[in-house]
């Protein structure tokens, strides 16, 4: 691209004749305030509808004030971002905004994390300038994982752009017109009724508090207090990577030992690790991924840990239901194994135990509600509480979380391998699994268990991997719009993989939709900093393989049997159903 | 999207034909329609600029847009239903319930507005006991509005089933709601 000479506020500048003002002015640090404009990854999902017109700037020579985020520079262009006229219009803007916006940030769960209040904020505007109609939406709440309130959505669209070209999941669209024009599903549709996967990405890009997570916190504490219920809680391997960042840390920092203690605080009874069921998944998947190589069965295999990618499948690829792996996620096998195993080593009635998830992710309450994944003869999973709910509580408590001491998981159900620790991770579940099946293939330990080709940060990756002298070709995906193509391939049966891992947010578990927010032009940079702390975390550990887990070996001894067996069977593994498109 | 008049008249003409027949032959003649556009290796957007065209011959079929159909249709297109609705929303041409025996259609143009079609509705309204945008109890009427026929010499202007009415006062409401029973 040609570069073209341009001035912005002063500041002469040479930019690539396809940027925007916008583009130009980040360029030269130079901040024009944007709401509707969104950009994640690179660029790789932009949604530029300039329906806000808070980023207007002046021209020279133009007549109207341009909307900086989507005119592009021109040679000569001379650019006033902050002119009386601007800043006026600007100001006006926000008013008519916030004429219709309930104002009760108080009481909202985005204070704090809402870009039209910290516009507003720096705008130093009269919110109440305008009196006009109010939008009266009822509060939508019919599914576990996501909350819509209406009354705050400001109509940027973003979420639909998350939800249609990041995730195609397509649940959300621009419906009615004018005053009445809300986003929202086909026919009005409550959430619970349609396709979405609950993968919360909508609810990381909405700039208010219009979307928000289901809050568990409550029915968790009142558990805590009940005297007649044993309540363990389990940590998902993402959550030590990122719970730090509640407490003002700097992003990449693991706090598994803090989090552990302030867990302990909080009033749980026994803290567990979702990463002992992650070793245990792998132990399972791997096994059946064997299994399928060798005895000509379904492939590829597709791994089946994320909630929101199961949802999904169901939906929109009911004819390849045979092709995931029937392995439940891990926090669900670990429900399965605490209401089973656990109960019956400590003699505690499973009636009484309360299973609590601390999850990076929005769709696991939704997963924990799935009415089959009660093997145990108890739901197995109680409550999922996102990491930001961990971070509320831990605050509500007064926990004094950075000067906390390190503290260490109870046993049999805290002990974990590297393997486990990865699952955060995008190539992390393909990772692991590939530790165990080289090993158990080839019956020779590896001299190195680190399989770089799968790691990364892209949505689409692919690996060959030499397992005795077998080529094994791996793929994987992470944003379920990468996924969508794999899926494409699968089923026009063009897919030479053996096996998929597919994670449905971008960079895996630790970018989900419950974790930390992140100004989403950073997000890649935090991405890579809670990627570095997984692996670390991994690296440091003495047992790197699931399969090597003693607690694991222990529990296949005394309880299980046989990985893949007739009672592994029965408590580890599920199905799927065919789910209409709306 | 051209020739949306045109489209508007084959409405009219499909609608009379096809009132007998039931809901899967006016499915079977939809696809055969479809058919007709010729979509086959066409991208997504090539899919979406023909949605507008399909659902104007669906309500020309059906007389409104039920779920079925749009669902119908997203499927046909393989577009997100959110989608076909968001577009069936936009526009007040686009019907989601099922129309009365007789469709009132009101002009709120200018001229029509200026000489006085809000005593009109009002009358009509009460009379019916229905309100504007919706179907009357009884299922005889549906009360919807329109901008501008091209008659404004005749202001205030009604259409009955598409049949016009001139210089409408509200005393004359009676004997045209007589017609049509």
């Amino acid at each position: 691209m040609p570069l073209v000479n341009i001035i912005i506020d002063g500041v002469k500048t040479q930019v690539s004749s396809d940027s925007t003002i916008l583009d130009a002015a980040r360029k030269v640090n130079i901040n024009i305030p944007t709401l509707c404009h969104l950009e994640l990854h690179n660029k790789e999902t932009v949604n530029r509808v300039a329906s806000c017109r808070i980023c207007v700037v002046e021209v020279e020579g133009r007549r109207n004030l341009a909307p900086a985020c989507s005119t592009k520079v021109q040679n000569g262009m001379v650019i006033r971002t902050h002119s009386p006229r601007v800043i006026k219009s600007r100001r006006v803007l926000m008013q008519l905004l916030l004429s219709n916006h309930p104002k009760d940030c108080l009481n909202c769960y985005a204070s704090g994390n809402c870009d039209l209040q910290t516009l507003s904020n720096d705008m130093h505007t009269d919110s109440n300038r305008f009196e006009g109609a109010h939008s009266d939406f009822m509060v939508e709440t019919s599914s576990e994982s996501i909350v819509r309130d209406l009354n705050k959505c400001i109509r940027c669209r973003r979420c639909e752009t998350a939800c249609n070209d990041m995730q195609t999941v397509g649940v959300l669209s621009g419906v009615g017109r004018g005053f009445d024009m809300v986003v929202g599903p086909a026919f009005h549709a409550p959430l619970e009724k349609t396709q979405c996967v609950f993968c919360g990405q909508c609810v990381k890009v909405c700039p208010t508090g219009a979307l928000m997570g289901k809050s568990h916190v409550e029915e968790v504490w009142n558990a805590i207090n009940d005297p007649e219920k044993v309540v363990v809680v389990q940590t998902a391997p993402a959550v030590r990577a990122a719970l730090g960042e509640e407490f003002g840390m700097e992003p990449g920092k693991c706090v598994t030992g803090r989090m552990v203690t302030g867990l302990r605080r909080l009033g749980f009874n026994h803290v567990f690790d979702t990463n002992f069921a992650a070793d245990l998944t792998i132990v399972e998947e791997a096994t059946e991924f064997i299994h399928r190589l060798k005895h000509g069965g379904r492939l590829p295999m597709l791994t089946s840990c994320c909630p929101a990618w199961v949802k999904f499948f169901e939906h929109q690829f009911q004819d390849l239901l045979d092709v995931p792996s029937t392995c439940k996620s891990p926090h669900e096998m670990f429900g399965a194994i605490t209401k089973t195993y656990w109960a019956e080593k400590m003699k505690i009635d499973p009636a009484k135990i309360v299973v609590v998830s601390i999850m990076p992710c929005l769709s696991k309450k939704y997963e924990a509600s799935r009415k089959e994944l009660s093997s145990s003869g108890h739901q197995d999973v109680d409550y999922v509480l996102s990491t930001r709910e961990l971070g509320r509580m831990l605050r509500e408590a007064g926990v004094d979380f950075q000067s906390l001491p390190d503290g260490e998981f109870d046993n049999p159900l805290g002990f974990s391998s590297g393997g486990a620790d990865i699952f955060a991770v995008s190539g992390g579940v393909c990772e692991a699994a590939l530790r165990m099946a080289a090993e158990v293939i080839s019956g020779k330990e590896l001299d190195s268990v680190d399989f770089e080709e799968v790691r990364g940060t892209k949505g689409l990756r692919h690996a060959h991997v030499e397992i005795a002298g077998m080529e094994v070709n791996v793929a994987i995906a992470c944003g379920l719009g990468h996924a969508r193509r794999l899926l494409e391939e699968v089923r026009a049966g063009k897919s030479h993989y053996h096996l998929i891992e597919i994670m449905a947010c971008p960079g895996g578990c630790i970018c989900g939709g419950g974790q930390p927010f992140v100004d989403s032009r950073e997000e890649i940079e935090v991405m890579k900093k809670r990627a570095q702390a997984i692996y670390a975390e991994d690296a440091g550990k003495e047992i790197r393989s699931s399969h090597k887990n003693p607690y694991i070996q222990e529990l296949y001894k005394e309880f299980l049997g046989e990985a893949y067996g007739e009672k592994a069977h029965k408590l580890l593994h599920t199905g799927y159903t065919s789910r209409e498109k709306l | 999207m051209g020739g949306a008049g045109g489209a508007i008249e084959t409405m009219e003409l499909t609608r009379m034909q096809t009132e007998e027949t039931s809901d899967q032959a006016k499915i079977r003649e939809l696809d055969a329609f479809i058919q007709s556009l010729g979509l086959d290796g066409r991208d997504a957007a090539g899919r979406r600029a023909v949605l507008i065209q399909i659902l104007h011959r669906a309500q020309g079929l059906f007389g409104w847009l039920p779920e079925e159909v749009q669902k119908h249709i997203s499927a046909k297109l393989d577009l997100h239903v959110s989608e076909v609705y968001g577009v069936v929303s936009f526009y007040h041409f686009f019907k989601t319930k099922p129309s009365g025996r007789h469709v009132i259609d009101f002009c709120t143009g200018t001229a029509c507005f200026v000489r006085g079609i809000g005593k009109v509705i009002e009358q009509v309204e009460a009379q019916t006991g229905t309100k504007l945008g919706e179907t009357s109890g009884d299922g005889r009427f549906t009360l919807g509005s329109l901008r501008c026929v091209g008659a404004c010499s005749l202001a205030p202007v009604l259409q009955v089933d598409g049949k016009t009415y001139g210089r409408v006062t509200p005393e004359q409401v009676e004997a045209i709601l007589a017609e049509y029973k």
